[in-house]
Order: C-alpha cells, then structure tokens, then sequence
C-alpha cells in the first residue's frame, strides 16, 4: 500500500504563557514541532506498510518564511521511519486558508500513485478542514477522527471516534483519505541519532509550476477566509483569582471546598 | 441576501440542544429567515421539534440516511441546499466529518469552530474563533460572495425561544443519488469497567500541566489526602500518553461528570474537556495566567501544580 501523509510544522506552544506582538504572534520567540496528530498519522503509516507491505511518504506545505521549519519536520518524520519526503514550497503559498492547502496537496496526490492519504485530525488552527477537503477534491471517500484501522482487500474497516468515546465502525473504499485521532497508537521516539542519519537526504522541493497549480487559487490570493488578528480575551471574566501567600490561597480554597461540598 | 440554513443534528426523535442556537447565529448575521434541515429515517418527530425554532424545515427521509453518514448526508446536502448559502452544523464529531468537504462541494467559504459573530458588512463575515488548542482567540473574515459552511462552538450563543412554528417540506426526493464509498456498521460501546469517576464528590483533575507520568502519583497522594469522596479524573492528553485509564477521562470523548467540587489541575481547558463537566464548582490551577479555563471557572489559583498539589496535600493532612 503506497501512503502519504500530510504534516505540518506548529508552534509549541505548551501549557506556557503566548505572548502577542500586534495582534500577531511573534515567530521569532517560537520554537517549531511538528503538529502532535501528525505523528500519530505517520507511525500508523509505517504499521501499516510494515504489516501488508508498501511506502510511506511524508509531505508538507510552506513558503520561504518557514523552510527551515519545514525541512526539519519532514526529516523527523523519516527519521521515524518514512521512506520518502515531499516538500511542497513557493512563495505563492503563504498565507494559504486550509482550502488552498488542500489544493496544493492534490496536486501533489496527483503526481503520485497513493491508495491511502492520511492527515492530523488537527492542528494549530483548529479548522480540522485540510483532509475532508482534499478528499473532496479527489471524489475519495473521506473518515475523521480515526483511532483504529484494519487493512483488508481494497478497502479498510476503520473505527472513528465519536462524543462519549464510542466507536463508530465503519468501512471505506481504497484509495481514501482518513484523518488520525491520537491515541491510535504510541508514536515511536525518535533520537538525535535517528535525525542524524537522514541529515543528508535529497528532499525534493516542488513550486507552484512543479505542481502545475494555479497561483492566484492559493495563498493570499485565493483565501476565502484570513485571520485578522490574534488577541488573548479578558481574564477572570468568570474566574475570581485567589490571591496572597501560598499559605492564604491554600487557607481559602479549603474554605472554599468546605462551603461546596468539596471537603467531607 | 444569501438563504440560511442550518443542519439539524439528532439522537433518538431529540433534536440536539444546539439547535437553536443556529437559528441565534443567523439571527447575528442578519438573516430574516432560517430554514432547518433534517436528515434521518422516520423523522417526522424530530422535523416537528425542529420547526419550534425554525421559518421552514426541509425533511429529508430515507433509509440509506438512518445513521448520519458524513459521505451520504454530505451528497444530500449537495443535491439539495442552493449555491450561495450559508449553512450553519454544531461543532460535533459529525460537523468534523460532513463540514469542511460540503464547502468544497458547494465552492463555499468554510469556518469552523466559531465563537462569535461581529458583524457582516457586505459579503464579509467577521466572526471570532480559537487557535491553538483555545488558548488563543482570533478575528477572522470569511468572503460570503458564494455562501459559506460555518461550524459553531456548542454553548457559544444564546438559544433562540422556541415558538416559530416553521412548516416542514419533503425535499427527499431532490436528493436522488445516496450512494457512497464508505459503509456505516455499527457504533460499539466501549466497555464499562475501570474507575467510575461519575460518582465522586470532588474531583482531582489532572492535565498536561501534571508534565511526568512520575508526577501522576502527586494526584493520588492528593485525592488519598482528601479521602474516600474524592477520585482522579484527567483531560485527554493523560489518557493518550497512556499515563492512566482511559476510564478517568472527562470530556465529551470521555466521561460526563456532575461532582460538586472539580478541581481543574495543570488543565487549559479546551471545549472538549468542559463539554463533559456539567455542573458542580469549577476550581481552575494553572501556571498560564491566559488559560482558557479561567475564562470559564469559579474560582482560579495561578501557581505550578507540581508545587502546588504537594503542599495543599500536605495542609488537608495537618487538618
């Protein structure tokens, strides 16, 4: 089974504090991983192609701004163990919404021969868009949120989360697109060793002409949808802070417990 | 002006409490006029249900539509809702499925997730949504020209009162091709057994904040301090690290919780978690002063809750 999965470079953002420069975040004060559903997505691609044979290939798309970033995420990515890397660039693509992602990864899709095209469920953006509609694009049949797959004849049997963490069992037609929910399975860590033996890999670079896209479908151009501006809402709008020492805070949420029901 | 729709989700002849939230979202965009759509098999209940909220209800009934497949309801939305509209689903694992490929079906604008509406002015919608697992809001604007697909943040608006008395079209027969290359097969339970955190009076939650699966024995030293009433529950990314059972999650992937006391530890407070927090005192500790989950909390403590669970445990021993 020959898989492709798209990833992507995120700010970690962590449980810190984000600070905000405008109304925009400051990249400079980021660090860059890649996007935590995509490791699921890619570690089940290599179970799979390990299990009923294949290649996997790693894909991502950027513009010159984040290359660098790029370029690291998609080696990781191989360092766990796909076989291959496509790194989709131009400066046409920045600023892209999650459609005009999309269709810079169907050209992608295009030019190659995948039977299985696997995404994050999300990322940073929270649009959780990028795979349904690329799908779309294709006519492929398209599952989210999926947290478990078995690989049959030209089809899967695949199971997709739903509220209450019930399972919603379904069987999907090949080629496909699916996006990975985590927990599917426990990604594989990857050393600095790992990340040194792929430091030298050719990775193709592919521009909007390579792709054959048109420009003005992609990036600023053609987003339906931009984010104007970042801004961090009003604290304490429904919390009241306690505030003191650590002793006092203690004190007062015991008392707080005590009148709660919260401390028997 | 565009016509407004808005998907009607349901479970057993109930329409989704959310419903009528929709209808508060086209209000804010100022539509005159939302119609519901209602997919399903015998759904004559529920198109009745959502007509209390709605002008107009189209019912689309058939069997190959009795479980909400995305890739069917998908083909059927297509077939029967004009180019140029704007259709309103609550954020759900359904909208997850069905919303982003219906934009590119019907070549429209796709928002997800929103928040809030600010206003439209001309064929912009300005609209806020989250970023970044909710621990950052954004501004957005979306081109209407040629409709849109919205996804909406269940609890985000205020529900319109029932009332309208909308009457119900038959559109089923305009949505003549069902067929799809995914198979509906069953929804299997995951089974009971485990922690049954629903039935503590105070729960110990931990979040990424806990940061070491060393740390969780911080929490238990913390809910033994308490004693029997108490339980360690947990957002998400604590049951995907395998750190505990998948059992003590709260969210609505999770557990659906009504404790008198939550204690919210190291947790951001993404809408997935709150969604399975449905009552009881809401006490949010968190290093982030910004963490969303002091937006929505009672009472908040901003302090590292590896310094902070050690030395509550120890002053609930010295009680």
């Amino acid at each position: 089974m020959e898989i492709l999965v798209c990833v992507k470079s995120v700010p970690d953002t962590g449980e810190e504090e984000i600070e905000l420069d405008g109304g925009q975040l400051d990249r400079d004060d980021l660090t860059f991983v890649v996007n935590e559903w995509d490791n699921y997505a890619v570690e089940e691609a290599i179970q799979i192609a390990d299990k009923v044979g294949g290649s996997v290939t790693v894909v991502t798309v950027g513009d010159e701004e984040n290359e660098d970033e790029c370029d690291e995420v998609l080696r990781r990515e191989m360092a766990m163990g796909a076989g291959k890397a496509l790194h989709l660039m131009d400066e046409a693509f920045e600023n892209s919404d999650a459609k005009g992602v999309a269709t810079i990864l169907k050209s992608a899709v295009e030019k190659g021969n995948y039977d299985l095209i696997l995404t994050g469920a999300q990322a940073d953006a929270g649009y959780s868009a990028v795979g349904g509609m690329l799908a779309a694009m294709l006519d492929y049949p398209y599952a989210s949120l999926v947290n478990k797959i078995e690989a049959g004849d030209g089809k899967l049997v695949i199971a997709r989360e739903i509220e209450g963490g019930n399972a919603e069992m379904n069987e999907i037609e090949l080629p496909c697109v699916l996006s990975i929910q985590t927990g599917i399975n426990e990604p594989r860590y990857v050393g600095i060793k790992g990340i040194k033996q792929v430091s030298g890999i050719d990775i193709p670079v592919l521009s909007v002409d390579d792709l054959d896209i048109d420009g003005s479908s992609v990036g600023e151009d053609g987003a339906k949808v931009k984010r104007v501006d970042y801004f961090i809402p009003e604290t304490g709008e429904g919390a009241e802070m306690l505030e003191g020492s650590d002793d006092e805070i203690i004190e007062k949420l015991i008392e707080i417990l005590k009148a709660n029901g919260g401390m028997k | 002006m565009a016509q407004f729709f808005a998907y009607i989700q349901h479970t057993d002849s109930e329409i989704e409490d959310t419903a009528a939230e929709l209808a508060a979202v086209a209000k804010a965009m100022g539509a005159d006029s939302v119609t519901a759509v209602v997919t399903g098999s015998g759904i004559d209940a529920v198109a009745s249900k959502a007509a209390e909220f709605f002008n107009e209800v189209y019912k689309l009934d058939a069997d190959a539509l009795a479980y909400p497949n995305a890739e069917v309801v998908r083909k059927a939305l297509t077939a029967v809702l004009p180019d140029g509209s704007v259709i309103l689903i609550s954020n759900s694992t359904l909208a997850m499925d069905l919303a982003p490929g219906l934009s590119v079906k019907k070549d429209a604008a796709y928002l997800a997730d929103i928040t809030g509406i600010e206003g439209v002015d001309g064929d912009t919608l300005k609209a806020v949504r989250t970023e970044l697992g909710g621990t950052v809001s954004t501004h957005v604007e979306a081109d209407l020209s040629n409709g849109a697909v919205i996804t909406v943040r269940p609890g985000s608006f205020e529900a319109v009162a029932a009332g309208v008395g909308g009457a119900v079209s038959d559109k089923t027969a305009d949505a003549s091709d069902l067929s799809a290359k995914r198979k509906f097969i069953e929804v299997v339970v995951p089974e009971a057994g485990g922690v049954d955190i629903t039935k503590a009076e105070l729960l110990v939650s931990i979040g990424r904040g806990i940061e070491d699966e060393d740390n969780i024995e911080i929490a238990m030293e913390l809910k033994e301090a308490f004693g029997s009433y108490a339980e360690v529950s947990c957002s998400r990314p604590i049951v995907d690290a395998k750190w505990l059972e998948p059992s003590r999650q709260v969210g609505t992937s999770g557990k659906t919780v009504k404790p008198n006391v939550y204690l919210a530890l190291g947790i951001s407070g993404s809408f997935q978690h709150l969604g399975g927090i449905k009552g009881g005192l809401l006490v949010a500790v968190n290093k982030n002063p910004n963490a969303p989950i002091f937006q929505v909390a009672d009472y908040g403590i901003e302090a590292d809750i590896l310094e902070f669970m050690p030395a509550l445990t120890e002053k609930l021993n010295d009680l």
